[in-house]
């Protein structure tokens, strides 16, 4: 049964060659239907563009659509543990929920608003970091320098390792006695630290892991940019006597600025609903170092409350989704879009 | 450096006239950062090769003195290949399949007009802000109530789709820079639609492509929340679940979980490898969206 045999991989190759086939013939037969349907019967405008979306958007009304409307419907229902099978569904229940979520402890002791200050301070300080060491990175790799490609291999390493062991390795590394940070200390002369139950530095923790983690990213994204500014620029700059910083300040920054803000749009967002890291670095359960993500995770799925949690995951959502927009309008997002996109087209012609 | 100049200049200059204490300090700054990024790994690493015996140690060798190949085989005698295997057959699947609808769906967000083009892509963008864990309760009952649970099928549907609305974002993005007047040359040669997208968009998009795959990839390859509450017998696990079991039993086996953590991590690492040649322009040309 746990060996991989012949039989065994005929097996899993039966099943997902199946599925793979139906999904295959699925969107064959419904390109086909809208083939008939809007170029010959109908000759609509738009029948190409509707048969090149149409499999992915049904794809995503059905797990994503749908679930999300469920999880709507769900946040007006008692469904917990001992209502599984028959929840009562009302508005009643639905304000209970919301009002539960703002009033009383969203797990044993914690409550929203601490968690929401705790999710801005994780966010703002992950963000900071990233830009900061992505830029710095990327400004070095784009010298010109011998072995660039050897160091970006390297570099590029957090990112590529899968998330759940580099996290459950480092979790490893805040071990009290054989952890790597602990043993520095002492050999440095210096008290060790209870990483795991001390609130304060189980957040430090969790901070240094995702540091580790999403510089990366950053560096690649900034570095992409940073190539994409015109050398001309800084030729012009050098003949006006212009010194390092100078050119930095007043080229590659304006420059680089309609790519930062997408990348840093993206971050917020993955950093916001970064589940991994604060959970699996946080072995103890400390309530003091949960994000809005992981507390929402245990009250669905440790402590079973299915209505209340759908009707949490929803404010989790908006809060989300306004300060996501309240980025793009202080950044001006859509001008720097525009302005990225000019020169994009610029340099690669 | 010279001697006039601070840290900061040191930092910003570009230095194609860098002295050369410059770049000595360029290159030590960059091999700082490299140890700082690989060292982690490095000691899953030592871990592995530890006999078993004494597999907790304050020793910081990264190369054990009697290092053994013995956690591996204890890896493989549980059944890790398999769920390497189990793993491996579903994603390459999956990422295929995310990866050509989306290729196809982008096309049409970046080369036509139409009603609801604006409110399709604020939707796929909103998506993107869906904490995973508040998918899971509605995508549960669903499965349960299909007869999914314990099927590899609803995870190769889940899998195909759940990449899609960043892959669209980010391919439009680079379907953007490509200029349309090459199209346009080749319908007026009498090429339709499609057949100018398949020969002369797909090819150029080849960056955005791959990077797309390696995100298909990596998403399912990684997935944990979704496996856990679908699959139930071991010997459809895929290794997050195996590797996880290893450590969630009674007693932790903490050398065959880094045996198998290295192992599975080989994948990924050489699907990074392949496509770093595009990953920087597949990557800066799609985050700067349409």
């Amino acid at each position: 049964m746990k060996n991989l045999t012949g039989a065994v991989i005929g097996k899993s190759l039966g099943e997902v060659g199946l599925t793979v086939l139906t999904i295959i013939v699925a969107v064959a037969v419904l390109e086909l239907i809208l083939y008939f349907i809007l170029h010959k019967l109908l000759k609509h405008r738009l029948a190409t563009p509707i048969m090149l979306i149409a499999p992915a958007a049904i794809g995503m009304a059905m797990l994503i659509v749908y679930p999300l409307l469920y999880e709507l419907r769900l946040a007006f229902s008692n469904m917990n543990l001992y209502h599984f099978k028959n929840p009562e569904f009302s508005l009643a229940q639905g304000l209970a929920n919301f009002k539960r979520i703002f009033t009383e402890p969203v797990l044993k002791q914690v409550t929203i608003l601490p968690l929401l200050v705790r999710t801005f301070i994780w966010t703002f300080i992950q963000i900071t970091f990233h830009v900061a060491g992505g830029l710095t990175l990327a400004l070095l790799l784009n010298r010109k320098i011998k072995f660039k490609g050897i160091y970006r291999a390297f570099l590029v390493f957090p990112w590529a390792i899968p998330q759940i062991i580099a996290v459950l390795a480092w979790r490893g590394e805040f071990h009290y006695e054989y952890g790597y940070f602990n043993i520095m200390l002492q050999n440095l002369g210096l008290a060790a630290i209870n990483w795991k139950q001390d609130p304060f530095w189980n957040f430090v923790a969790i901070n240094m892991v995702n540091i580790w983690l999403g510089v990366p990213f950053m560096m690649i994204t900034l570095l992409g940019g940073l190539q994409s500014i015109d050398s001309t620029y800084y030729e012009a700059a050098e003949i006006d006597g212009a010194g390092g910083f100078t050119k930095f300040r007043t080229i590659t920054l304006p420059l680089l600025k309609p790519i930062l803000t997408p990348s840093v749009v993206y971050g917020i967002i993955w950093t916001f609903n970064n589940f991994n890291v604060p959970y699996f670095i946080n072995e103890q359960e400390l309530e003091s170092s949960d994000i809005l993500v992981t507390a929402l995770f245990r009250a669905a799925f440790e402590y079973n409350q299915y209505g209340f949690s759908a009707a949490f995951a929803l404010v989790i959502f908006l809060i989300l989704l306004g300060l996501t927009v309240l980025y793009m309008r202080i950044s001006n997002f859509k001008p720097a879009l525009r302005r990225a996109r000019a020169m994009v087209a610029e340099t690669s012609e | 450096m010279n001697a006039k100049h601070g840290a900061g200049y040191w930092l910003f200059h570009r230095g194609k006239d860098g002295s050369r204490a410059g770049r000595l300090l360029t290159h030590l700054f960059l091999i700082l950062a490299c140890i700082v990024a690989i060292y982690p790994i490095l000691r899953v690493m030592s871990v592995s090769l530890r006999p078993g015996d004494r597999l907790l140690s304050t020793s910081l060798a990264i190369i054990p003195a009697d290092a053994t190949m013995g956690n591996y085989k204890e890896a493989f005698d549980r059944g890790f290949l398999l769920w390497i295997w189990n793993s491996l057959v579903i994603t390459l699947s999956t990422a295929t399949i995310g990866v050509l609808l989306a290729s196809a769906s982008a096309y049409a967000f970046a080369r036509w007009e139409f009603k609801g083009k604006n409110g399709g892509l604020v939707f796929l963008f909103a998506t993107q802000m869906i904490p995973a864990a508040m998918l899971m309760i509605p995508l549960y009952i669903i499965a349960v109530r299909m007869g999914l649970i314990g099927t590899w099928k609803g995870l190769v549907i889940a899998y195909s789709v759940s990449s899609i609305p960043f892959s669209i974002w980010m391919l439009k993005g680079y379907y953007d820079t490509i200029p349309i007047e090459l199209e346009e040359a080749a319908l007026i040669d009498g090429t339709s639609r499609i057949g100018a997208f398949y020969r002369i968009i797909l090819p150029l998009s080849t960056p955005s492509l791959a990077i797309c795959f390696l995100f298909n990839f990596m998403t399912a390859w990684n997935d944990y929340l979704l496996a856990r509450i679908i699959l139930q017998k071991p010997g459809m696990w895929t290794w997050p679940l195996g590797l996880q079991s290893f450590i969630m039993n009674f007693r932790t086996e903490w050398g065959a979980y880094s045996a198998g953590a290295i192992m599975v991590s080989i994948p990924v690492m050489i699907l990074f490898f392949i496509s770093s040649k595009w990953l920087i322009s597949g990557m800066t040309l799609g985050s700067v969206k349409g």
